[in-house]
């Protein structure tokens, strides 16, 4: 009996210990930056939605939300589409050179950001796609590709062979099984690489920020420079901060159930 | 790896993801080698200076004071998160609506943008306006964590618990949902002990997921840059400067870039050396 009432204690405490920096940030998104320099309270006392107003009316703010989400979307639809085949290649076939290719592709979700980030400017200024979101998208695929390969190499060799080999017996074609057949049986793996390919280009910064300067700045670093060049105005930061969780939370409900298995790369 | 076709065709299937990797990882890694055995005045003028800058970065204090740093905030954010997460995964109800609830709440930290992790986190410790700060010090304890290197360390460890310890909880949960109820109906007939069942049921269950979860925490703490960056700048002094903080510093800040490409390189190379170290482990894991 004891063990039982313990037991829910735990995960209790942690999601608590999660939620008290997100609250914090909501607290002080619904304050006046003078109320938060000058009083401390765990709620506001002068509540306003100013902050908020002032991101959703002001271009320069919500211009930042637009193009975040644009990059997001194009990486995310880029790195799957041609995740997809190669991952199928990779769980049936054998090739010249195909565990090595895997271990290089992997190798490049481990190279740090930092170590491109200069070479990364320079390239896409070469070819003329500095402050572009395609820029950030493309960059984005040195680690999301090898992220969404891996995930569905994992989902699709869970799959038997027998499917594949029915379908060429019944007289299928190769794409038309892929298209018709073999992807709706792997939907809910497509779903989870996208939702990860969307998470990672998502939190990203340092390649965001570093390949664009005015028109596809993106919201992370729209807020980074606010807080630079107009003092403190930590209201609009908490709001524009708060904002930057919801894509987040709305996404994760639809994966929920599958979030686990994305995370172990398909394999559990 | 077994009862797979030989078929180079399926060269065709890789080649698009080839390409775009190679674009993007080929081109700047040989910007990178390029910059790292040459010097520059500016305006485009290179030198060829050999191995001079790979000697200089590996035998600077400098580096290995970051690379101290970054190996000492690396094994204790593992030593940390790992059995946290074990224990939390453990604890966590097996059926029903809460499950849902759970992961939602579990996840959300996992989303949201690394500066703004550090951002918020910067105003929840704030000894004066934040939560955290007012809390530790309420308690009799002198901390600020812009001032003082231990309480600056406690701070980034806390944050990243805080930002990835689900990961290791979301991933072992789903390898202990992978196990049958019959498992453990038939240790309680034996009447195994809480202890036993772990041992022998649970942890072997989640082993494979356990090896993805290091694998992962590995390589993203080892290259954390945006959080500690925004929420300490590195400092008070070089303290909590970690390896990409201070690469960034070389490179972007004091634009020395033959020192910084050869760090750049020999700091991928560490990464990559213990990558594959694990995968390594992983792959023949899978195997058995």
């Amino acid at each position: 009996m004891t063990m039982a009432k313990v037991k829910w204690l735990a995960p209790t405490l942690y999601i608590v210990f999660l939620m008290l920096p997100i609250y914090w940030l909501l607290n002080m998104s619904f304050k006046t930056t003078n109320e938060i320099l000058n009083t401390f309270s765990l709620w506001p006392n002068e509540f306003t939605t100013d902050n908020y107003v002032k991101i959703f009316t002001d271009p320069t703010w919500y211009n930042g939300y637009f193009n975040s989400l644009t990059y997001v979307i194009i990486n995310t639809v880029i790195s799957v589409t041609v995740a997809l085949p190669a991952a199928y290649a990779f769980s049936r076939f054998r090739f010249l050179g195909d565990k090595h290719l895997f271990f290089w592709l992997l190798t490049n979700r481990m190279a740090p950001p930092a170590v491109f980030a200069l070479p990364f400017f320079q390239l896409y200024s070469a070819v003329g796609l500095f402050d572009t979101p395609i820029a950030v998208a493309l960059a984005h695929c040195l680690f999301n590709i090898p992220l969404a390969v891996w995930i569905l190499e994992g989902f699709m060799s869970g799959v038997p062979k027998q499917l594949d080999e029915t379908a060429y017996v019944d007289g299928y074609s190769f794409w038309r099984f892929f298209i018709r057949i073999f992807l709706p049986t792997i939907a809910a793996g497509i779903g989870v690489a996208m939702f990860f390919c969307f998470m990672f280009s998502w939190v990203e910064l340092l390649l965001a920020k570093t390949l664009t300067s005015v028109a596809a700045k993106p919201i992370a670093a729209t807020m980074t420079r606010t807080a630079s060049t107009a003092g403190y105005e930590l209201g609009l930061l908490a709001a524009a901060g708060t904002l930057t969780i919801v894509p987040g939370a709305f996404v994760i409900y639809f994966v929920r159930n599958y979030i686990a298995k994305g995370f172990a790369l398909g394999r559990v | 790896m077994n009862g797979k076709t030989s078929n180079p065709k399926a060269w065709l299937f890789v080649l698009p993801v080839v390409a775009l990797v190679a674009f993007n990882a080929l081109i700047p890694l040989m910007t990178v080698v390029n910059y790292s055995v040459q010097e520059t005045f500016g305006d485009n003028v290179f030198f060829w200076e050999g191995v001079k800058w790979f000697e200089q970065v590996l035998h600077s204090d400098r580096f290995h004071a970051s690379l101290g740093r970054q190996m000492t905030f690396t094994a204790i954010i593992l030593a940390i998160e790992v059995p946290l997460g074990i224990a939390i995964a453990l604890a966590m109800p097996r059926r029903g609506v809460w499950v849902s609830v759970c992961l939602v709440l579990m996840a959300l930290p996992l989303l949201i943008p690394w500066n703004v992790v550090g951002a918020m986190w910067n105003i929840f410790a704030l000894p004066d306006i934040g939560l955290l700060g007012r809390m530790i010090n309420g308690l009799g304890i002198d901390y600020n964590f812009t001032q003082q290197p231990i309480a600056a360390w406690f701070t980034t460890i806390l944050m990243d618990v805080w930002h990835w310890t689900s990961l290791v909880v979301l991933l072992c949960y789903a390898g202990l949902r992978s196990i049958p109820d019959a498992y453990y109906q038939a240790a309680k007939i034996d009447g195994a002990s809480g202890w036993a069942v772990f041992r022998h049921i649970q942890l072997p269950k989640m082993k494979r997921v356990l090896t993805i979860a290091i694998l992962l925490r590995f390589m993203d703490s080892f290259m954390i840059y945006t959080e500690p960056f925004v929420l300490t700048g590195g400092g008070p002094g070089n303290t909590t400067t970690f390896l990409s903080i201070d690469l960034v510093k070389i490179a972007l800040g004091q634009f020395d870039l033959g020192p910084a490409a050869a760090m750049s390189l020999i700091y991928f190379l560490i990464v990559l050396l213990l990558c594959w170290v694990f995968y390594t482990l992983m792959m023949r894991g899978e195997q058995q």
